[in-house]
């Protein structure tokens, strides 16, 4: 059989080509890290309605992005919404104990993702900790509800 | 009375005749694939398979990563104008990259390789069996199933999920070139949205998983067609336009199954 060189390093060639778009697709497209994914620490936070928050939506505190949402449940408890939070570990230690998570809205209908802001105690959030101080989302329909029947008490 | 009984009898024999021409038909190809499979490449086969990539993958190239480009463009514009209606130009990144890597670089890449690739196989395959090279190959004791079918096979199965990354990659290109360098959308958005919701193993994956799905498909009916013709160049003209037709079917319809499985919640 005969084999031309060519050949050969045209499929060679083409190979290299799908490698190399999986690795722009991976990086580039779907913005993944080479780091590895254990270097976060783990909090969760109940809210009384996390409105349209989803899984893997975003957390941040003064606008940056420091880590994810990993998971959302319904605590059957209190009936309230266990939302599992996964942030970058540079923060553990860092965050004090009463630090606030609220569902904030990006933009008027946009995307909605947690906002944490910093508190005053000397007393820091571990791994596995809860926030307890919670802002639930704004729910559009409660908040015409609540206008409407000021208006009218008015 | 009598021949109308007579009449609807032989219809009735000539639809349970096709309905088990089509079993026997199915049954030949499942059969077919299984024993063309495990035609393990060998140093020789490895050098027979090489020259099947190079036909089938290396050569569709240049058609597959043209029509990405223009793919790419044309979302982005009709994106753009959909968009800007609610201000939201911003996710015109998200937008293009989703439906090319869910959607259409895994069917359109497998469309435009059955009708680039798949029919050529069919026509050379159909032609080796109609001058009897095939045959030829059993009498001196070569399998033909693995020495003309298995390479075509695997290198059909290798090379479109390449195709389909290439596909992809060029397309988010295009739609870069079109959304950032022509509309005017701020180049970070159009990143940064694209990688805040494309998910590799969601997105990326799946649409590899539907390519790998449509390249054992496509190149299996081409194969198939090609082996199993009517040895005459009516046959020939006849397989490779069914090639071409059942492909594109299988494609679209394997698409929705899949999409519904892997998206839709099923």
């Amino acid at each position: 059989m005969k084999r031309s060189k060519t050949m050969e390093f045209g499929v060679g060639l083409f190979m290299l080509v799908g490698i190399l778009g999986l690795v722009f697709l991976g990086l580039r497209v779907s913005g993944m890290t080479l780091s590895a994914p254990s270097d976060t620490f783990r909090v969760e936070a109940n809210f009384s309605n996390i409105g349209g928050l989803k899984p893997r939506a975003r957390v941040t505190m003064a606008g940056v992005t420091v880590g994810r949402v990993e998971a959302i449940e319904l605590d059957p408890e209190w009936y309230d919404a266990r939302v599992v939070l996964r942030l970058n570990s540079d923060l553990e230690g860092q965050l004090s104990r009463d630090t606030t998570a609220a569902i904030l809205t990006a933009g008027l209908l946009g995307e909605q993702y947690i906002g944490l802001s910093i508190g005053g105690d000397p007393d820091v959030l571990e791994d596995g900790d809860i926030i307890r101080d919670t802002q639930s989302a704004l729910v559009l329909e409660e908040l015409i509800q609540q206008f409407i029947s000021n208006m009218v008490s008015n | 009375m009598q021949s109308n009984i007579k009449y609807s009898a032989a219809r009735i024999a000539r639809l349970g005749r096709k309905g088990c021409d089509t079993m026997e038909s199915l049954g030949r190809a499942g059969i077919f694939l299984a024993q063309s499979a495990v035609g393990v490449p060998s140093r020789e086969g490895w050098s027979l398979w090489l020259r099947q990539m190079h036909f089938v993958g290396v050569l569709s190239l240049a058609i597959v990563l043209v029509s990405g480009l223009f793919i790419g463009m044309v979302l982005a514009l009709q994106g753009y104008t959909i968009l800007v209606d609610f201000g939201a130009e911003q996710a015109l990144g998200q937008m293009v990259a989703l439906s090319l890597l869910r959607e259409l670089a895994p069917v359109v890449a497998a469309l435009l390789f059955a009708g680039r690739a798949g029919s050529a196989l069919t026509a050379e395959i159909g032609l080796m069996k109609a001058t009897e090279q095939l045959t030829s190959m059993e009498m001196i004791g070569v399998d033909p199933l693995r020495r003309v079918v298995a390479p075509r096979l695997w290198a059909g199965f290798v090379s479109l999920p390449i195709l389909t990354i290439g596909f992809s990659v060029v397309g988010i290109w295009g739609g870069y070139l079109v959304g950032v360098e022509w509309l005017g959308v701020f180049e970070g958005s159009y990143w940064s949205n694209m990688q805040a919701s494309v998910s590799f193993i969601n997105d990326i994956g799946n649409g590899i998983i539907k390519s790998l799905v449509f390249a054992l498909v496509v190149t299996w009916i081409a194969v198939f067609q090609g082996y199993d013709l009517v040895p005459t160049s009516e046959g020939i003209s006849r397989a490779t336009t069914r090639t071409v037709v059942y492909s594109s079917l299988a494609v679209l319809g394997l698409d929705f199954v899949l999409t519904a499985v892997m998206f839709g919640g099923l």
